[in-house]
């Protein structure tokens, strides 16, 4: 998230409640959802064709608006057959044989298109999605733009990648993502597989399947070979179908760590490699020499950027004793002005749940919060009177033991407890389940060192929050998943690296 | 002193030789040589069915405390330096080296391999065990990488340790097949709960005597004995196991457990194929124990793009 130190349009309520200085209130400045391009039907892609699917269609809605935006054909398990099929052909007979450097030009190709839809891209997910259009606009498209550009660059590059000489691509990888972030998904989880030399089928998030359907069309514009990569679109039983097809060779998941434990399970002793990314309750912990000003920032940045709609969002707050007034006051300031609404506006800052499941889990948890005993703080900021919303929320006065410190609540709700050591700090971060990320604030080099050691996580941000690149590796320790997209490890998944001597 | 003086052996002349004393095996757990908590052992028969020792039978409750001890010992041992780590696999192979005699004896006489063929074996067991010890200090530079982001920061990704391993032995390949699995779990750090071979588990115990003389810290490895069926759930339902490693067990139970892990979500190392554990090992078994942690921070105002003007 990228707010400036702007004050809000808020009310003059939220004005008297945070001594937010009076400015200006901010005119609409909405983007033009026909830049999106939004057709009224959208179809599948299997084995180069846009096509039917045989479970009828369902309508995908703006969570924004409640309303709905395309119609959408589903499939059924013959089509996820038939893309299972597809995708076989195409690597037994073109996408294995082709050389890494031809392959890689394919996806050089994808970049671009990507980037030269970018606008028309970044509409759709906002619609589709209900996240603010800055972010689809700046993060989530040229993240995805630039992860294909990443993984081009290795297709010809495999025996550098550290994981031997000649490392052998899998076969077909059967591929689930989520709706946080359904085109930046499509491209952590396409751009690798292809580079490796695998050919794909993949299902989007029920709620979500518009971006990657214009991403098949630039796709086909690109000329991809037909079969290479398959969309098939559906909910949890069509996902369940595709990761236990019995025609793949590779299962990669993200979402819930339910569904997680779930697809491991059913994989158990089929030998078919697995990677999963899983959910988070990340620690991000302010030290009391921390730059407190930017430190909000970050906290804000990682709680509220995408609605909290994130497997790493810094959704427990450690904050030490000694600052934990100041912070906790500044941080509910800073979070009044935060502007909750239309996510085509290009000032909003905080968009739409993106279903009214997730929002009545939110507001489940939260409620537990409340009755568990936690102080609850909510922004002063006016919703929208139709669409899913939930204000941003602050929990202060939180035990480890609540449900609000140990759950997911994958929503803009941050939970507050204090330390006053790091030996506390630490301990209590690494009191979890999950190891997704954790973030560090201190102006402290030693500290900051010591204590992203001491993180059981895969990604330590420190001094910032929520970043993200293609040259990084991201993924989980603990029931946050296994396997790493992004870098080389990234690489690895979708890859034979058995090296070992068979008797 | 060579090989185990077996139950019912006696000496030469009984009235002037010394009756040899015989050792009780045992358990290996957070560096010290328990019985199991059950009280239970089993009998170990050699070649020709002849009895060669009573073993302990590990119990829920070992693997318990098996897991507990692992988890401090993975504390110490993660939180060592690379190049101590290093220095102490070694000395695993200095004390593996001075009993290679005793484990020639307990392979020719236990499981009845030809002299020659017990050799190698033990000679090639050391071998792994040096092999592993100049891993320690590289793994990181292997498969680490400074990350070269599209933004103001500094960006890292290194290896780390899994945290405790909760590993089946081989069962035919009693003493490299064991070092084959325990090495490379310990060797970037992670601490390992080893179930042995059930029917050959003697130089898995033996080898813990070596283990708890090479100064490697309590709990780092830890080693039962009895039945992998029994003891094998509650290592992959417990949730204070990160991983497991698979490749002493098949079938069914081998299913078994890897769908009980996933309750748990851990890590699951099990080949398709069968190791050979003579071969040079390449980096397998030491990835699948391995963590990315990326770490990331801003590099701030002074810039060095475009080269420094300084």
């Amino acid at each position: 998230m990228t707010q400036t130190d702007k004050p809000s349009s808020a009310t003059d309520v939220a004005r008297r409640r945070t001594h937010t200085p009076l400015q200006w209130e901010y005119a609409p400045a909405p983007e033009s959802a026909a830049t999106g391009r939004i057709r009224p039907r959208y179809q599948m892609f299997i084995g180069g064709e846009f096509v039917d699917g045989h479970g009828g269609d369902v309508n995908t809605i703006n969570p924004a608006t409640e309303e709905s935006l395309a119609a959408v054909t589903w499939s059924t398990t013959e089509d996820v057959d038939a893309a299972v099929r597809a995708a076989r052909t195409a690597y037994e007979k073109t996408w294995s044989k082709m050389t890494g450097l031809q392959r890689g030009k394919y996806l050089y190709r994808i970049a671009r298109g990507i980037a030269e839809r970018a606008r028309e891209l970044a509409v759709v997910e906002t619609l589709d999605n209900g996240k603010p259009i800055k972010e689809s606009r700046d993060v989530d498209v040229p993240t995805a733009s630039a992860h294909f550009f990443y993984h081009a660059g290795w297709a010809d590059k495999l025996a550098h990648a550290g994981f031997g000489a000649a490392p052998r691509p899998l076969g077909v990888a059967g591929q689930v993502i989520p709706w946080n972030f359904p085109l930046l998904m499509a491209a952590w989880k396409i751009a690798p597989a292809l580079a490796a030399g695998n050919t794909v089928v993949i299902k989007p998030a029920e709620t979500t399947p518009l971006s990657i359907l214009v991403l098949a069309e630039i796709i086909a514009d690109a000329g991809l070979p037909p079969g290479v990569v398959n969309i098939v679109t559906g909910a949890g039983d069509i996902g369940a179908h595709l990761v236990n097809h019995p025609g793949i060779d590779k299962v990669a998941f993200t979402g819930s760590t339910e569904v997680g434990r779930k697809i491991q399970a059913s994989l158990a002793g089929t030998g078919r490699k697995l990677t999963l990314e899983l959910g988070g309750k990340a620690a991000n912990i302010i030290f009391d020499d921390a730059p407190i000003d930017q430190a909000v920032e970050g906290i804000v940045n990682g709680i509220f950027f995408n609605q909290g709609h994130v497997c790493c969002a810094g959704s427990r707050l450690l904050v030490q004793e000694s600052v934990a007034d100041e912070v906790i006051s500044k941080l509910r300031d800073r979070i009044s002005t935060l502007r909750l609404g239309d996510p085509m506006d290009k000032n909003t800052d905080v968009g739409a749940i993106n279903s009214a499941e997730q929002l009545g889990k939110i507001r489940e948890l939260a409620a537990a919060g409340e009755a568990e005993g936690a102080d609850r703080w909510t922004s002063p900021c006016p919703l929208p009177d139709r669409g899913f919303f939930f204000p941003p929320t602050v929990f202060t006065d939180v035990s480890q033991a609540m449900r609000i410190a140990r759950e997911e609540i994958f929503g803009p709700v941050l939970s507050v407890l204090t330390f006053r050591t790091p030996d506390e700090a630490i301990a209590k971060a690494n009191n979890t389940p999950y190891g997704l990320s954790a973030g560090v604030w201190t102006e402290k080099g030693s500290r900051i060192l010591g204590m992203a050691a001491a993180m059981r996580a895969g990604v330590v941000w420190a001094n910032t929050f929520n970043r993200f690149d293609p040259t990084a590796a991201f993924g989980g320790y603990k029931e946050s998943g296994f396997g790493r997209e992004g870098g080389t490890s990234g690489l690895a998944a979708y890859l034979d690296t058995d090296d070992e001597g068979a008797a | 002193m060579a090989g185990p003086a077996r139950r019912g052996s006696a000496p030469a002349s009984p009235v002037t030789d010394a009756v040899p004393v015989l050792k009780t095996y045992k358990l290996f757990v957070g560096g010290a040589f328990p019985r199991s908590e059950s009280g239970r052992t089993y009998p170990v028969r050699g070649p020709k069915g002849e009895f060669l020792a009573n073993v302990a039978q590990g119990s829920r409750k070992d693997a318990r405390d098996a897991v507990a001890a692992a988890r401090k010992g993975f504390r110490a041992w993660s939180g060592a330096t690379a190049y101590n780590r290093g220095q102490v696999i070694y000395r695993i192979a200095e004390m593996l080296q001075g009993r290679r005699a005793q484990f020639v004896e307990l392979l020719v006489t236990g499981e009845g391999l030809r002299p020659k063929a017990a050799e190698s074996a033990v000679d090639a067991a050391i071998d792994r065990v040096v092999h592993y010890a100049g891993w320690t200090d590289k793994i990181a530079a292997v498969y680490g990488s400074s990350n070269p982001v599209a933004g103001p920061f500094f960006s890292f990704s290194t290896p780390e340790p899994t945290g405790v391993v909760a590993a089946f032995a081989p069962p035919e390949d009693s003493l490299l097949g064991l070092i084959g699995v325990i090495a490379p779990i310990i060797t970037s750090g992670n601490a390992v709960v080893v179930v042995a071979s059930s029917e050959r588990p003697l130089p898995a115990v033996t080898l813990a005597e070596v283990l708890a003389t090479s100064d490697l810290p309590g709990g780092v490895v830890n080693v039962l004995t009895g039945d992998a069926a029994e003891i094998g759930p509650h290592l992959a339902a417990h949730a204070d196991v990160n991983a497991l490693d698979l490749t002493g067990v098949s079938g069914d139970l081998r299913e078994a457990l890897a769908r009980t892990a996933a309750g748990t979500v851990k890590r699951v190392y099990a080949p398709t194929r069968t190791p050979d554990f003579a071969a040079p090992p390449g980096t397998a078994r030491l990835r699948a124990f391995l963590e990315t942690k990326t770490v990331w921070h801003p590099t701030g105002a002074v810039s060095l793009a475009g080269g420094s003007g300084y």
